[in-house]
């Protein structure tokens, strides 16, 4: 049984979001023209996420995507906090005294972030409070702070990330009199997200990466090709870097366990993430919050389960790492995916699917005759061949969405086969994540009239 | 001349001597440069002069000489034939669904098959004849239309089965085919040899060809032309034709007093392959298939095949341009399509070898049918272009009318569809024409059915109650750019959308309209006409009077507040205008005509008014909305908003009077409805438009009044013999001959144009005469409807056409108007029609080759209408329903 085009496109689809920037007289000023993203899911639900928003008291735009583990707690938490983490890192003193004030007397507040978010990606309402009320505490210390530098934007990423995972951690020991709330921020700090955020403001470009997400850079060359450029390093066993900075954290003893079978502890992938107290915090710890916590909790297995080896916490960090680019030109394009995308498909072919998406090239040129002998039926033949090729553009109004087609469909040519995407496609959801992963694509246009 | 003329001839030697240089050769496009010393210098002056060496230019040259004008000059920016003429498909075919196109290209046809006798040059002309294939059976039907009319025009041709079609053409792959029409008197010429035969033939007969002449400017003083810029110096002229084709927009805008061509170019591909293994015979009919979009003709052995895609490239936008003439190149990929559509009709000619993609511009108008005539504000600037892809089909006809045009001061066939003075300025917007003939082009293969609009270049002139009413359900159509409304769909309730609502048949809206004219009958219903073209002409003597009255046939010299329905008559008598004028007071008129008058009508005034500075003539179509209160309501309703009496006795029918309507005052009020109905048109200054509509509305509910369309008008006027101008009515018909004798006041006391013709008509009787007819054994539900253009048949011979038809949801019945003309049964003469001739006949309507019995009147069923109470008259008029 296949599905049909209308059918595979309205699955692609269904997640698809773009967001161009809005112009004034005609002319986009910002160094962004807008951006595409999609989610295509492999686990049921998916354990992705995304978010993207505008700074609405500091300049820049924020995008991001988080690959969730051990369910989707996690991921979908850092999706809902890590941007108000990291705008109030930028936030200058006295925007921040002026955002307290108004709390403090009951006035509206000053907006700090513009969401673009597709229906399907939702806010916990019932978390909203506890998730503002440690918000405050993080900017009251800020001001308390007062360092009267001016903020650093390597510094505000990697102060939000590590002081969000923090939270995450307090809040389930702490617990929450809610059942509801209390059963949460446990699920929360039990599974695990990567992180890969981008910050765009004018020509500056930062990348703060958590885990193995990643975020590449498109580059047309003079010669109209594309080529890619990685913003971001892979946190895990391929990363020799990695490798070495845990074994610098932890005594030699433990150099044969730390790493197994290219895992952490033999168990988890990524090298850094948020959550994931299990590979964090004191046994003591864990065995405590685990038998005073509901009784779900104590009936899972995985949550009481103690990885081996397990002796100097903590093995795991959220500290991101950042890359800062400044925009040249010649860069078209920033693609941010989860590692569902960089599984099936290379860098390399990422940045020409995407460039020649957006510039609409697509390598053809214009038959001619000239003195060769053709005949009409050849001529047709040829005709329908290039079309079925580009159809497959024409469809996708998304380059988010254009690239899962790719990178599900492909066969070994390099083009989209559409039985082998009907395929992939209809496989039932346990099978699902055995053939492929979540994939969560955001690509970022730049403005090369401003840069 | 002698000497161009054997430079001419040494030319069409060298090339008929090389086989191989048609098309095949690299396009040298239009602007040469190579310095070549020009034999002949150009005259200082010529009575005429013509730029365009193409075969518009050729034959205007061609026919105006042979009509004995000899000052000619013809200027040719390149070669001769070498535009657009050099790459046209030569096809020359008459199945055309304009009876004016129809005449054109019949004519072209004679015209060529005797060409190269005439003048010793080879045109290639070859009898094929053409096949136009239906894939559907609405297809079939707009065929059989056209077979129609060709066949009473004594064109032979006959609608065929498939397997006819492929006895006739071996290739035609007939599965998918419910018919096909032949047309076997069809032909096929080499394109460019046949404007060299014209220009060989203009050359004897006098006329100066002068190749490598680029026109700058056309310069006109005091609305005439007085001479040409050229890059070899000047000429001095009294007539300047400009055929330039494609550029014949820019040429027009050249010169100080812009002259406005709306024409735009688009490319057009066409294939040229080599020859089959067994070469294809010279004499295979030519296939057209519109449903592929595509035609497919022999040439040499092998087939020419193009069409007309659904996303065609407009180009020169913005005037001519280096960088897109160089990008005429082939496109495969867009081409594809075609190519599909071609290998469809014909799988048998896979193997055929590619010769070329042939890319050539073809200019399109708004409309879909050509322009030619005469510019309505330079005199003596005249303008044939625009030939929407069919140059070669038209260029001999199209010539002729106007050659005839300018020698005669009017060609021999109404050309009103063709007249450039149906444009104005409004058309002349690149960024319209653009998006037009985008939509033009795809139409050129579109089934025509009736009442289809354009959907592109909208609502650009519309009446200031647009949102309100469109918020009420209008539906629009467009006339002259501005948005009329067609009807208006009652909530809840939904039309098929557009696709599906294009039928010959009974249409979608019959209930709304019906409901619409039902309410115009018993209450009231209000239609904005705002679109009518309305002038002032007033004076500070008698000046005014005086002009109209010799203007006007009707008497204008009545009473202050009067409306006189009149015509506005050229010299033979036939109708230019027919308007409505109301005497505002001693000295100033107001005058309504049609909408499409706006320019013929005010060049028509200008060229023929005294130019005295104390008599003016003032375009106030925009300063007026105008609200047509139609039914028997319509009098309550007024005469509560203006507290004034409205009864006949205080205001008689053709009355103008203005008053005051809600708050509004110096509203204009007369007693005419179009239709024959009673009611009133209000013509209100905008800015209170708003404002009595609303007032109109409210008042009306208790009345039962309702939005109504034109639509419902055109139904009402033409159950009552109404006759509209530009529908029914034309240059070439007469007072007399469509019973508005009474309009004609022929001893009011002054001379008026036109005068003598209908004198000695009224001596000696007319040729024709405006007939109504009453469709007896139609079913309105099962039958194919009425058009119009469909052949009238008296005694089971052909008599003429009909012009407008309707269904009257007051007889039940479909009406048709149209002319009733005498052919002498052995010459074909015409002869005088009597009212004996009419009322003794009987008479059958050919709706697309199925005739329905009809009943001819020469008069309306006044007394039916204007009461429904007085249902005993109905049957003593003899009008009997079955």
């Amino acid at each position: 049984f296949y599905l049909t085009p209308p059918q595979v496109n309205s699955i692609l689809k269904a997640n698809e979001y773009s967001f161009k920037v809005p112009e004034f007289d005609g002319k986009n000023v910002s160094s962004v023209l807008g951006f595409d993203s999609n989610q295509l899911p492999a686990n049921a639900p998916i354990e992705d996420r995304r978010s993207a928003a505008t700074c609405l008291q500091t300049r820049g735009m924020l995008l991001g995507v988080f690959d969730g583990h051990a369910g989707c707690a996690c991921a979908q938490a850092v999706s809902e906090r890590l941007f108000y983490y990291i705008a109030v890192s930028l936030l200058p003193h006295e925007t921040l005294l002026e955002i307290e004030n108004a709390v403090e007397s009951g006035r509206a507040l000053l907006p700090i972030l513009q969401w673009h978010k597709h229906p399907n990606d939702y806010f916990s309402k019932e978390a909203s409070k506890l998730y503002f009320n440690s918000l405050r505490t993080y900017w009251q210390e800020l001001i308390d702070l007062n360092s009267g530098e001016t903020t650093d934007v390597r510094e505000a990423l990697i102060n939000a990330f590590k002081r969000l995972d923090n939270d995450i951690s307090l809040e389930a020991q702490v617990g929450d009199p809610n059942s509801f709330l209390n059963y949460l921020v446990l699920r929360v700090a039990f599974s695990g997200a990567t992180a890969c955020v981008a910050h765009v403001d004018g020509v500056d470009l930062h990348i703060a990466n958590t885990g193995d997400s990643r975020a590449m850079l498109g580059v047309q060359e003079e010669d109209g090709s594309w080529s890619a450029v990685n913003l971001s390093y892979d946190h895990n066993a391929q990363n020799e870097h990695e490798v070495e900075r845990l074994k610098m954290e932890h005594p030699k003893s433990e150099e044969k366990s730390l790493v197994k079978q290219d895992r952490l502890l033999g168990l988890l992938m990524p090298f850094r993430a948020f959550g994931d107290v299990k590979f964090k915090w004191s046994i003591e710890l864990q065995k405590r919050v685990v038998e005073s916590g509901p009784d779900q909790l104590n009936d899972n297995e995985y949550t009481k389960f103690i990885p081996p080896n397990y002796h100097t916490p903590p093995y795991l960090t959220a500290e991101p790492e950042v890359i800062h680019h400044r925009l040249r030109p010649q860069d078209k394009f920033l693609v941010l995916a989860t590692d569902g995308l960089w599984e099936t498909m290379h860098r390399q072919d990422v940045a020409r699917i995407v460039g020649e998406y957006l510039t609409g090239v697509h390598h053809q040129q214009p038959i001619a005759v000239g003195g060769y002998k053709v005949t009409l039926g050849q001529m047709h033949g040829l005709l329908t061949e290039r079309r079925a090729r580009i159809s497959s553009v024409f469809e996708d109004q998304n380059a988010a969405t254009h690239l899962i087609r790719h990178a599900v469909g492909n066969n070994e040519f390099g083009t989209v086969d559409h039985e082998r995407l009907s395929k992939m496609l209809s496989l039932p959801e346990e099978l699902a994540r055995m053939y492929r992963d979540d994939i969560t694509i955001i690509v970022v246009q730049f403005n090369s009239h401003v840069i | 001349a002698a000497g161009m003329f054997l430079r001419l001839l040494s030319d069409i030697q060298w090339r008929a001597a090389n086989p191989k240089w048609r098309g095949v050769a690299t396009p040298r496009r239009g602007t040469s440069t190579t310095a070549e010393p020009h034999p002949v210098s150009l005259p200082a002056q010529a009575q005429v002069v013509i730029c365009g060496g193409g075969i518009t230019g050729t034959s205007v040259a061609y026919h105006l000489a042979k009509m004995g004008w000899k000052d000619i000059v013809l200027l040719e920016q390149g070669r001769l034939a070498a535009g657009t003429t050099r790459f046209c498909a030569g096809i020359v075919s008459t199945a055309r669904p304009v009876s004016i196109e129809l005449k054109m290209a019949h004519y072209s046809n004679k015209l060529y098959q005797q060409l190269e006798q005439e003048t010793g040059v080879p045109t290639g002309y070859t009898k094929t004849g053409s096949i136009s294939l239906a894939q559907t059976q609405d297809r079939l039907i707009s065929l059989r239309r056209i077979a129609s009319s060709l066949n009473v025009m004594g064109i032979p041709c006959e609608i065929i089965t498939p397997k006819q079609a492929v006895q006739l053409h071996p290739l035609i792959n007939i599965h998918d085919l419910v018919g096909a029409m032949y047309v076997p008197e069809d032909a096929l010429v080499t394109s460019a040899n046949v404007s060299l035969a014209l220009a060989t033939a203009a050359s004897r007969n006098g006329v100066q060809i002068h190749e490598r002449t680029s026109v700058s400017h056309v310069t006109v003083q005091k609305g005439r032309v007085t001479g040409v810029e050229t890059d070899r110096g000047r000429i001095q002229c009294q007539y300047f034709v400009n055929c330039a084709g494609q550029w014949a927009y820019e040429l027009g805008h050249s010169g100080e007093e812009p002259v406005h061509i709306p024409l735009h170019a688009c490319e057009h591909f066409y294939l040229l392959t080599h020859p089959l293994t067994e070469p294809l015979s010279s004499s295979l009919p030519t296939v057209v298939d519109p449903d592929g979009r595509i035609y497919i003709r022999n040439w040499q052995g092998g087939i020419l095949s193009g069409g007309f895609e659904k996303n065609p490239k407009p180009l020169f936008t913005e005037g001519r341009n280096q960088l897109e003439i160089q990008n005429l190149q082939e496109d495969w990929d867009h081409f594809g399509p075609l190519l599909s559509a071609i290998l469809r009709r014909m799988p048998g000619l896979e193997a055929l070898q590619i010769m070329q993609l042939v890319n050539c511009p073809e200019s399109f108008t708004p409309d879909m049918r050509c322009i030619m005539g005469e510019s309505p504000t330079a005199r003596g600037y005249f303008v044939l272009a625009g030939m929407n892809s069919a140059g070669i089909s038209y260029g001999g006809g199209a010539g002729k009318y106007l050659a005839e045009w300018m020698v005669n001061g009017y060609p021999s066939e109404n050309v009103w569809p063709l007249d450039l003075k149906r444009f104005g300025i409004l058309q002349s917007s690149r960024t319209f024409l653009r998006h037009r003939v985008m939509e033009v082009m795809p139409l050129m293969c579109d089934l025509k059915v009736p009442r289809w609009d354009f959907q592109t270049g909208r609502q650009l002139r519309t009446s200031p109650l647009y949102d309100r009413l469109d918020a009420q359900g209008a539906r629009w159509m467009e006339k002259h750019g501005f948005e009329r409304v067609k009807y208006f769909v009652p909530p809840g309730k939904d039309l098929l959308d557009l696709g599906h609502s294009k039928t010959f048949y009974k249409p979608d809206w019959f209930d709304i309209v019906g409901a619409e004219v039902k309410c115009c009958k018993e209450a009231v219903c209000v239609i904005d006409m705002s679109s009518f073209t309305k002038f002032e002409i007033s004076s500070t003597g008698d000046q005014a009077l005086e002009s109209l009255q010799y203007l006007f046939s009707n008497d204008l010299d009545v009473p202050v507040g009067h409306v006189v329905h009149t015509g506005m008559l050229n010299e033979k008598g036939g109708y230019e205008n027919d308007c409505s004028i109301a005497r505002l007071s001693k000295r100033s008129f107001f005058m309504i005509s049609p909408t499409d008058q706006q320019v013929h009508c005010w060049a028509w005034l200008k060229n023929r008014l005294p130019d005295d500075s104390n008599l003016t003539v003032e375009d106030v179509t925009w300063k007026y909305t105008a609200l047509n209160l139609i039914g028997p309501r319509a009098v309550d309703v007024l005469s509560e908003l203006s507290y004034a009496p409205m009864t006949a006795e205080h205001f008689p029918s053709l009355f103008c009077k203005e008053m005051s309507v809600g708050y509004a005052n110096g509203i204009r009020v007369m007693s005419i409805t179009h239709t024959g109905e009673p009611g009133f048109v209000l013509y209100i200054p905008i800015e209170y438009a708003l404002h009595v509509y609303n007032e109109v509305m409210n008042m009306g509910q208790k009345y039962g009044i309702r939005n109504a369309g034109y639509y419902a008008l055109r139904s009402l006027r033409i159950e009552k013999f109404f006759a509209f101008w530009g529908q029914d009515l034309d240059a070439f018909t007469t007072p007399m001959e469509c019973g508005r004798e009474f309009q004609v006041k022929l001893e009011k006391g002054m001379e008026f144009l036109g005068q003598e013709a209908l004198l000695e008509q009224k001596q000696n009787g007319v040729y024709k005469r405006f007939t109504m007819f009453i469709l007896e054994d139609h079913d309105t539900d099962m039958d194919l409807w009425p058009w119009w253009g469909e052949p009238i048949f008296r005694n089971g011979r052909y008599v003429g056409k009909t012009t407008s038809s309707a269904y009257s949801y007051t007889l039940e019945r479909h009406v048709c108007l149209g002319f009733v003309h005498n052919f002498d049964e052995k010459t074909g003469e015409e002869l005088v029609v009597t009212t004996d001739f009419i009322n003794q006949g009987e008479y059958e309507i050919d709706i697309a080759g199925q005739r329905f019995q009809a009943k001819a009147k020469l008069y309306p069923f006044s007394s039916l209408f204007t009461q429904r109470r007085r249902k005993d008259e109905v049957e003593l008029t003899g009008y009997q329903r079955e």
